[in-house]
């Protein structure tokens, strides 16, 4: 591989992709936490949010890690020590590989697995694992709970998400995600080709499951019960301080930039936008900005939601996920097969 | 009514074969936890010690008294007058309205009568107190289930309320502004147009929280049918205010006390209640209620009588010997003080009864068999304020 006529040695390319995933996961967070989380937010609730660090509070960011930072990595005395420091890296680790299969462009990935959509939500539920661990060691009866439902919750949205996904990859015949933005970059609607056929289109069903799928995933209201901050004061980070919680902080906001990252390859069209080159180079600067605005509108979406409503019941979510999500997705797997079949 | 008790029956039931689960099959634990003294639901320092069974409540046992201020002791050793600001701290969300019941009854044993204009200014500033508590109590139901925003409304549309109560007696929290025959001061220039737009803003408000909350799914199934309190249990328990209401029993001591000197039977307005008795009827009364007290503000503004705002009471108070109680219709329920009086410069003796403690006293019997969510939720609808518990 050479960038710019300059060829570049396998482990010079290995350092460029880890500064690069690194980039890809920390610029939508931050970006999510300071447009979303402190101005969206404040907005709806009728407050200006930050507005002293920097020119409208853009700081606010820097501010804050510098605050985390500082502060005291308190371990809880009864708690289970390597466990208890073992659960962010987990967490975050799962994120990050995530982001390792999204495409940003023709030539602009990190990876271009064959099985790509498939091993972003396979590793997307190492985060599970972390959850658990940071539940059970940290030794509260609060994170213990928390840890608990959202074990729960986390296998039972899994399915949904997973079916959600399914119609999508029957309809574009592939597992690769360069494959299924290409395949919407290249289809057509009624043999009218001017706009290629994001699956939003045809796929509404299933973004609608995803979408709600990846809010219980990311344990965002209205199936925040996890870190419910009324019942369980935070859940499984009740216990965290400092930069641990901060490592926390980041994956909540870097995993939900991935979900939208991997909604709006699959429904959205990806880095493509209708009317420009699929293949041309300059796609590989194009693209990125194209998916991000695309992971900024869902993400509007999920915190917009997140921010409006009530939570619902532990019982009651798992119950929305047997009966209504899964039948669902399912129906919209056997219509997508059909149609399939039929054009 | 019967349906509720017999799924209060079956609550009851299943509460009794969990705790026989516990130890018995598969050799579970039971788990011990201790909601407070610091937990965010239970806005002040209430500790309910909850035994579960994984996230059903075996046993609920509220401890009060972290929050213990000697209040009836104190005023044993001050003066009429300075009991006043003390009563004030009680329940701090609506300060105003402690007062009242307490001069009332120093009143009634010193046969002292405001005038009218005294009264109904008094009045206005009572309901004003209801609505600045009880509207925030419409907006923290939404923040207990999750729904951050609902809290921030209730904040900013407060803000105007107690703008309004500052306007006349200087204080937003604790106006200390009732006196014994009368009321410290006349409303300022212009107070009265601005206070019926502010009840044009509330009433905007409870719309937004109509549609917002109980117009709201989730919010429906996070309500509907927790927390069933029958009228018979309520009231044994001494249940009173939105509470009782909700659970079908119509009594208001605004309404139903007929030697309650306030103006309010002289106005047009309506006692709601829901025959439900749920988490959501009590949330809907409560809506309803602040509907109604913008209603009592409007009119009692419209009909001010002019006059003094102070009866002729001697400079330095002295109570004759006597016994009286007088009860108010305070937001979270009745508040009344039982005053003794042996003629000195203060009282002998009063007992303070505040809504809040018989309020969260039902909490042993309504939380046996719920899950941990619902806790919060019948926490949050029986809606008590810490200093009204533990005075």
């Amino acid at each position: 591989m050479s960038i710019l006529g300059i060829h570049l040695a396998y482990w010079q390319q290995t350092v460029l992709r880890t500064i690069g995933v690194l980039l890809a996961v920390l610029l939508p967070a931050g970006t999510f936490v300071y447009v979303f989380l402190f101005k969206m937010v404040s907005f709806m609730q009728s407050r200006l949010g930050p507005m002293e660090a920097g020119p409208y509070g853009s700081m606010q960011l820097l501010a804050e890690v510098g605050k985390f930072i500082q502060k005291e990595d308190i371990v809880p005395e009864t708690a289970d020590r390597r466990l208890f420091k073992l659960a962010p890296y987990l967490i975050v680790a799962s994120v990050l590989l995530v982001y390792f299969v999204v495409p940003f462009g023709p030539d602009a990935y990190f990876a271009n697995l064959d099985v790509g959509i498939f091993f972003a939500l396979a590793v997307s539920s190492i985060s599970v694992i972390g959850i658990l661990i940071a539940g059970w060691a940290s030794a509260n009866k609060y994170s213990l709970l928390g840890g608990l439902r959202a074990a729960g919750q986390l296998i039972a949205y899994e399915l949904p998400l997973v079916l959600a996904v399914v119609g999508v990859v029957i309809q574009a015949g592939t597992l690769n995600l360069q494959g299924i933005v290409a395949v919407q970059a290249n289809g057509s609607i009624f043999g009218w080709s001017g706009i290629g056929n994001p699956f939003i289109l045809t796929q509404f069903v299933g973004l609608f499951i995803f979408l709600v799928a990846a809010q219980a995933e990311l344990t965002q209201t209205p199936f925040d019960m996890p870190i419910a901050e009324s019942e369980l004061v935070a859940g499984y980070i009740t216990e965290y301080s400092g930069m641990r919680f901060l490592l926390f902080f980041i994956a909540e906001f870097a995993s939900a930039g991935a979900f939208a990252a991997l909604a709006s390859t699959l429904f959205l069209g990806g880095w493509y936008f209708p009317g420009l080159d699929l293949t041309a180079n300059y796609m590989n600067v194009v693209g990125p900005l194209i998916l991000l605005a695309k992971i900024m509108i869902i993400g509007g979406l999920i915190f917009f939601v997140r921010f409006t409503f009530p939570r619902f019941r532990e019982d009651q979510l798992q119950r929305f996920a047997w009966t209504i999500l899964i039948p669902l997705s399912l129906a919209n797997i056997f219509v997508t097969a059909v149609l399939k079949v039929v054009f | 009514m019967t349906a509720v008790s017999e799924r209060q029956q079956l609550q009851y039931i299943a509460g009794q074969a969990a705790d026989a689960r516990v130890n018995v099959e598969l050799e579970t634990e039971g788990m011990t936890l201790n909601i407070g003294p610091q937990h965010p639901a239970t806005h002040g320092t209430l500790r309910i010690i909850v035994r579960l069974d994984g996230e059903q409540v075996v046993s609920a046992d509220p401890v009060m008294g972290y929050m213990h201020r000697g209040y009836e002791k104190l005023v044993e050793v001050r003066t009429y007058p300075q009991i006043n600001t003390l009563v004030n701290r009680i329940d701090w969300l609506s300060s105003f309205c402690n007062e009242v019941p307490f001069i009332l009854g120093a009143e009634q044993l010193m046969e002292v009568e405001a005038p009218p204009r005294a009264q109904w200014i008094r009045t206005v500033l009572f309901e004003l107190g209801r609505i600045s508590n009880i509207g925030l109590f419409l907006g923290e139901m939404g923040l207990q289930l999750g729904a951050l925003t609902a809290a921030f409304y209730a904040f900013r549309d407060r803000e105007f309320v107690l703008n309004q109560i500052e306007a006349v007696t200087g204080g937003r929290f604790h106006p200390n502004f009732d006196r014994i025959g009368g009321l410290k001061d006349d409303l300022p220039k212009g107070w009265i147009a601005e206070t019926k737009r502010v009840m044009d803003r509330i009433r905007e408000y409870c719309d937004e929280m109509d549609e917002l909350l109980v117009g709201n799914e989730i919010f429906e199934a996070r309500t509907r049918g927790i927390g069933v309190i029958p009228a018979e249990v309520g009231l044994s328990y001494g249940l009173s205010g939105a509470n009782i209401r909700a659970s079908g029993v119509d009594w208001d001591i605004r309404r139903d006390d007929t030697r309650n000197p306030l103006p309010y039977r002289e106005l047009d307005w309506k006692v709601w209640t829901h025959p439900d008795g749920d988490s959501f009827a009590r949330y809907w009364v409560r809506l309803q209620e602040v509907r109604e007290a913008t209603k009592i503000v409007d009119q009692l503004l419209d009909g001010i009588p002019s006059g003094p705002i102070m009866a002729k009471v001697p400079r330095i108070i002295k109570v004759p010997e006597g016994e009286a109680y007088v009860a108010t219709e305070n937001p979270l329920g009745e508040m009344g003080y039982y005053i003794v009086s042996k003629g000195d410069l203060g009282p002998f003796r009063v007992k303070i009864r505040t809504a809040s403690f018989n309020n969260v006293s039902i909490l042993p019997w309504v939380l046996r068999g719920v899950y941990v969510p619902d806790v919060i939720t019948i926490l949050g609808t029986l809606y008590f304020i810490l200093g009204d518990i533990d005075r």
